[in-house]
């Protein structure tokens, strides 16, 4: 199969390790990636601020009208994931692009579920002799109710002990702009996070998002604690 | 005065800091998830039970005229009189009318959130009529001099010490720090106030249309006795109260005891339809019904948020959202806090002023998830805000704008998108002499957490480098 990666603009940037992991992974299940140039954005910054205007629109136009006619989309982020398949519906909703919503939002996968439900896999053949945790990224969750995916996957991953956090369903605090603007709570937040992984003594915490790693590990380490983060990709592309 | 929205930021930042504070809540919230789920595993389906609820909370809300009429015209059959307030000060008029015409001097009043709304007890202080709370969170937040902190749970905030404290203060009756004998000394206060009151003020859970009737359910058994010891008996609600059928309180009141509290049932569970009836031993000699509207017409007109109407008020979303759990019920500077407080209050208070609590939230969506009649309550939080922002009608941040528009315009054009990220790279290099400072663009991300840097080599540029692509 052909899948066609997209790689949302702060993956890119700040994490592109987790996309080459990805690209790898791919590669070594037989499919071969393509990756479009652009936009290298979803819109969802301004869609969560409200600014549902000309911006947003004109990026996840874009998005649509260069993905559409590929196979199956892969998106490193439960967020920009749910962005795709939950908001541009609503964000078009009586439009004239209604319908290339509709139609597009189907063809957008999650990265775990793409992989547990598209291309029918739990075993990737990985190892990784390692007690991790996972931390569930609320839009992955609860939008596009991606809960066992990953934890599928880790369950086939070579020695990998998964220890659940009590907070697991808990958000990190990120947000997006939330954690800018409101730093004070996106923070308490955070606190909260970090506190429920240490408890599980685990040597890292595992997620399908990056930006909510970002936070996990921005915080821990600001407060040295002994936290270390993995994009669920990082973890699969492991031999 | 601050604005509201830098009020709720200072405070956040406050209330943030009390480590006591959040670990208060964290415990009792914790506790309260534990039971809760006992309890819910007591329905059958759960799941089936939140899908009706919905959907008649939906058709009672839907057909909120009709319902209204028929509940008015069975409590008058039985001799109610009822009353329509558009706005609180109505409210507060039409009771303090009926207050001055008996002679009141002493009210007491049972749990009612809406009262809180119209701030009813401020009208009557200034009336010269003394307001004595008879739950007993109420009895002591009231003492406090302070909201409720929690739709369910007044005074889920305080210690023991803080409670004796305060009973010491205003009562000098405090024997000791022990709930029960701080509840004994609050019953002694109390019961002197229910055979002195002239008039008992209630709200209401829910509101009949078929019967006419008003359902209460509490815990204390004050409820019951602010309805049926005064003369006059007093029931402010809000239009929403309503749903259509007798029946349906065998889903809603079990419905409201787990969210609530984590009970199966609350332990009274009381039905009010009219004064005392000829040939009737008990109950008030006058009944009279408040409705409410205060901007609850706005919500119903809005078709996208119509379903926020539904809800109960059982507080099952500010135990479940993180924002509330570290900032606490007062931060919000609302009478409705968490998530449905902050959906609502734009609406009840005005959009541009209060949509500052749609923002302070993550989008998480454990409010949604939890909400027995199934508002979406996360989602109508970012329409408030498309709402606040929109071009024409609300206040767009211009700044904002500008950025998210240089922003786009490099996301769209790979030129554009390889030059930033060759710009960003190098700008961050100065970073380093800033950080966390006053002079840092981004000091509210660095001013608690680090910030991971621009890779050396983004995606994009391995890419170009490895990838299979021609
Ligand atoms: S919005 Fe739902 S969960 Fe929140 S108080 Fe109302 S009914 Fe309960």
């Amino acid at each position: 199969m052909t899948v066609t990666l997209f790689v949302p603009c702060f993956v890119d940037l700040l994490y592109p390790q987790v996309a080459i992991s990805a690209v790898r992974l791919f590669e070594r299940l037989g499919h071969q990636v393509v990756v479009p140039q652009s936009p290298a954005c979803c819109g969802q910054p301004a869609f969560n601020t409200g600014d549902w205007g000309g911006e947003c629109r004109d990026l996840a136009l874009q998005a649509m009208r260069t993905l559409r006619a590929a196979e199956a989309i892969v998106i490193l982020s439960g967020s920009c994931g749910a962005m795709m398949k939950v908001f541009y519906p609503e964000l078009f909703a009586r439009t004239k692009h209604e319908a290339l919503a509709r139609e597009f939002a189907p063809k957008v996968w999650e990265f775990s579920s793409f992989l547990v439900h598209k291309l029918g896999v739990t075993d990737v053949g990985a190892r990784f002799p390692h007690k991790v945790t996972f931390h569930d990224g609320c839009h992955g969750l609860r939008e596009l109710r991606n809960k066992q995916p990953p934890r599928q996957l880790l369950a086939r991953v070579q020695g990998l002990e998964l220890i659940e956090m009590g907070a697991a369903e808990t958000c990190c605090g990120f947000g997006g702009t939330f954690a800018v603007k409101f730093p004070a709570i996106s923070t308490a937040m955070a606190e909260v996070k970090c506190a429920s992984a240490l408890e599980t003594q685990a040597e890292y915490v595992v997620s399908c998002d990056s930006s909510c790693l970002m936070q996990i590990q921005g915080l821990a380490d600001r407060q040295r604690q002994p936290v270390k983060t993995l994009h669920l990709a990082e973890v699969l592309a492991q031999t | 005065m601050s604005s509201p929205a830098a009020q709720f930021k200072t405070d956040a930042k406050r209330i943030t800091a009390d480590l006591r504070h959040r670990a208060t809540i964290q415990t009792a919230m914790g506790k309260y998830e534990l039971v809760r789920d006992q309890r819910k595993h007591w329905f059958q389906d759960w799941e089936g039970a939140r899908t009706l609820a919905a959907r008649t909370k939906y058709e009672a809300v839907n057909g909120l005229d009709a319902h209204l009429l028929q509940f008015t015209r069975k409590l008058e059959a039985r001799g109610t009189k009822v009353h329509w307030a558009g706005t609180g000060a109505q409210a507060c008029a039409i009771i303090l009318d009926l207050l001055q015409a008996r002679r009141a001097r002493v009210v007491v009043k049972s749990k009612t959130m809406t009262s809180e709304e119209i701030h009813l007890n401020d009208a009557l202080a200034r009336a010269g009529v003394e307001v004595v709370e008879s739950d007993l969170g109420e009895f002591i937040v009231q003492l406090r001099g302070e909201p409720p902190y929690h739709l369910v749970f007044p005074a889920m905030h305080l210690t023991r010490d803080e409670i004796k404290e305060v009973f010491a203060k205003r009562l000098h009756d405090a024997p000791s720090n022990d709930p029960e004998e701080l509840t004994m000394v609050a019953r002694r206060q109390l019961r002197q106030k229910y055979l002195q009151a002239d008039v008992g003020i209630t709200g209401a859970n829910f509101a009949i249309a078929e019967t006419g009737m008003i359902s209460i359910t509490e815990n204390e058994g004050n409820a019951r006795l602010t309805a049926a010891l005064p003369r006059t008996m007093i029931t402010l609600m809000g239009i929403e109260k309503i749903l259509p059928r007798y029946a349906d309180l065998a889903l809603f009141l079990p419905m409201l005891a787990v969210m609530g509290t984590g009970q199966a049932l609350t332990c009274y569970n009381t039905m009010y339809g009219g004064p005392r009836q000829p040939g009737e031993a008990d109950g008030p000699e006058e009944f009279h019904v408040v409705l409410l509207d205060n901007r609850r017409t706005l919500v119903l007109a809005d078709v996208e948020q119509r379903d926020a109407l539904g809800c109960i008020r059982c507080g099952a979303c500010l135990n479940v959202c993180p924002v509330y759990r570290n900032v606490g019920g007062h931060t919000y500077g609302t009478v409705y806090g968490g998530p449905i407080g902050s959906v609502l209050t734009p609406h009840l208070r005005g959009l541009q002023e209060w949509k500052h609590l749609s923002y302070a939230s993550s989008l998480c969506g454990a409010c949604t998830e939890t909400c027995p009649v199934g508002i979406d309550i996360h989602h109508h939080l970012l329409r408030n805000r498309r709402n606040a922002s929109a071009p024409k009608t609300g206040k767009p941040d211009a700044w904002q704008r500008l950025l998210f528009k240089l922003y786009a315009a490099t996301a769209a054009r790979p030129a554009f998108w390889r030059l930033a990220t060759r710009f960003g790279r190098f700008v961050q290099r100065f970073h380093g002499l800033v950080k966390g400072g006053a002079l840092d663009p981004v000091r509210a991300w660095t001013g608690t957490r680090e910030l991971p840097p621009i890779a050396r080599q983004s995606f994009r540029e391995w890419w170009k480098e490895h990838g299979t692509h021609e």
